[in-house]
């Protein structure tokens, strides 16, 4: 199944980087005439309301969906280590108000919070991912915090500290990359779940705004053709069912392999 | 139990407190002048006044903070600025179509996942538990804004065997049960086999074995109940996803629920009735989560020492 997943994101990101340019269609260029036509051999998966090509336009979608997972990953991770780490380590205060700030952020449930950030701060890419990483950091902080605290006990580190290294050098040098395994284990489901997040908030016209294509957005506009152009719907949220699943995939056999403790198999 | 409840519940404070404070910074997030926004660009400076009056927006932020407070103890959310009416009100009628989405959804959940968790569990490493888990994997990934218009598009646009939207009978629930239930009920599978594999491993178990209890009747007989507690757990602790999700349910289907009730005051820019659904939604995640605590602690004596 990791081989699936991986091969499923990369030909993704191949297709994100390639896709538009072989697919030969602007995938904003609008041929009203055909509006709504289902797949044929010129149009593989159809066109739109607006007669774009929905090959084009999912190929297009590609980018912003992967773009989005990497930045909020990003961002995330980063915040959610840097916090972590310095609240598993020194504890105390730090620890305490880090603990506190995440409870607050966490009893607002899934995307709850993410949807009333966007909601005052209006839709647009810039906020969603503004608004996915003010939730998202939580769960590596969390993740970080518990690492730490049991790494800092470790034999190693002790050395490190008797030598008289540095703080911030035991962490950056000893600490953090022994958290790695299981960093890179969530951040692979996290794209996962921050492509789902960014499909739904665009789905609920929070998200990327038209014309910029977006799976999300092409789901809640295809919503009012159910009926006469069902293939409006079908062909983003395979899109985004087929993506999702080989982020789960690879982040469940990188479990598997990268941190035992951790996996279903190794609690056998 | 009760040393144990006084503490939980005492936890819970702070976490509400905190839940509130961000509710009420939501506002004065908003870009520029907030009465401006809800208004809009053209709006009479005299109108906008008048709003900023009607919100308390003119007054020290202190005071607008200590009323929000003492407005959400006491269940007074302010008024919605498109109907007029209390948002309180707005809410206490949409809260019951929430309630019975949510609890449908988490019925179907358990009837799918029990079954396929313990298939899982009974045949583990076989194929049946294969393709158990990527089923479940593939319920995971599926999004309920995808699922919900294509069980429309077959069960009700090409069978025409149930409504396609809209709150009524039974037959009005089950399209979207099923699509919010199915990734609680994926993830509900996992949690079902991983937990039961564990019991399987248990000195209890592992004697009735001996005694030559069949794999089966050790996993129904003796494990299943007792794997039990951490699964009916995750279905407390999942309530809030649930809640997020019929958010998106609620639009699909015209459900006319919280959910809807928000994306249709954002639509509106009717800030009050966000603020009021956003704050209810988290309470009730809040306060599900307690009493799911309390129900671990009553279910489980050892938790209520740790």
């Amino acid at each position: 199944m990791t081989r699936i997943g991986a091969a499923i994101v990369c030909a993704t990101v191949l297709a994100a980087i390639v896709g538009p340019a072989i697919a030969g269609v602007d995938p904003a260029f609008q041929d009203l005439p055909l509006r709504l036509d289902g797949p044929s051999a010129v149009h593989w998966l159809g066109l739109d309301e607006l007669g774009r090509d929905i090959l084009a336009r999912v190929l297009a979608g590609a980018r912003i969906s992967l773009l989005v997972g990497i930045i909020v990953v990003g961002i995330s991770a980063s915040v959610g280590t840097l916090l972590g780490s310095i609240a598993g380590y020194y504890g105390g205060l730090v620890d305490e108000v880090v603990g506190r700030l995440s409870d607050i952020l966490m009893a607002f449930p899934g995307l709850l919070l993410a949807i009333a950030v966007v909601a005052v701060l209006g839709p647009s890419l810039t906020n969603v991912v503004l608004a996915l990483a003010l939730i998202g950091w939580v769960g590596y902080a969390r993740l970080v915090r518990g690492q730490v605290l049991r790494v800092r006990e470790l034999d190693y580190v002790q050395a490190a500290r008797a030598l008289g290294a540095a703080t911030p050098r035991i962490l950056a040098r000893h600490v953090v990359p022994a958290t790695l395994p299981a960093l890179i284990v969530q951040a692979t489901l996290g794209m996962g779940g921050a492509i789902l997040a960014e499909a739904s908030l665009s789905f609920l016209g929070l998200g990327v705004q038209p014309p910029t294509p977006s799976w999300g957005t092409m789901l809640n506009y295809g919503r009012a053709h159910l009926l006469d152009a069902p293939h409006l719907t079908i062909f983003p949220g395979l899109a985004i069912a087929v993506l999702v699943l080989g982020f789960n995939f690879l982040g469940d056999g990188l479990r598997d392999g990268l941190d035992p403790t951790m996996s279903e198999s190794g609690r056998r | 139990m009760l040393r144990f409840a006084a503490r939980r519940v005492a936890l819970t404070i702070p976490v509400l407190l905190g839940v509130a404070t961000l509710v009420f910074a939501l506002i004065h997030l908003i870009p520029g002048d907030p009465a401006q926004a809800m208004l809009g660009e053209a709006a009479p400076q005299a109108d906008v006044d008048a709003l900023r009056r009607q919100l308390g927006l003119d007054r020290p932020l202190l005071e607008q903070y200590g009323d929000f407070l003492a407005g959400a103890i006491t269940g007074d959310l302010g008024t919605s600025l498109r109907t007029g009416t209390p948002v309180s009100t707005q809410i206490a009628e949409r809260l019951p179509a929430t309630f019975e989405l949510a609890l449908a959804a988490m019925l179907v959940a358990l009837a799918l996942a029990l079954p396929l968790g313990i298939a899982a569990a009974t045949w583990r490493g076989t194929i049946v538990d294969r393709a158990a888990m990527t089923v479940a994997l593939a319920g995971m990934s599926i999004p309920n804004f995808w699922l919900g218009p294509l069980l429309a598009i077959v069960f009700a646009v090409e069978l025409g065997w149930l409504p396609v939207s809209g709150r009524g009978g039974v037959e009005h629930l089950v399209l979207p049960a099923l699509s919010l239930g199915l990734a609680l009920a994926a993830m509900l599978a996992r949690m079902t086999r991983a937990s039961l594999l564990e019991e399987l491993r248990e000195p209890y178990v592992l004697a009735a074995r001996a005694r030559g209890v069949s794999r089966m009747r050790a996993v129904m007989a003796h494990a299943f109940r007792n794997s039990l507690i951490p699964v009916v757990t995750i279905v407390g602790l999942q309530f809030g996803a649930v809640l997020t999700g019929a958010v998106i349910t609620e639009t699909i289907f015209s459900w006319p629920g919280i959910g809807r009730l928000l994306i249709q005051s954002i639509g509106f820019r009717d800030y009050p009735l966000v603020q009021g659904c956003i704050l209810l939604i988290a309470v009730t995640y809040v306060a599900v989560n307690l009493l799911t605590d309390l129900a671990y602690g009553f279910l489980d004596p050892r938790i209520r020492y740790q």
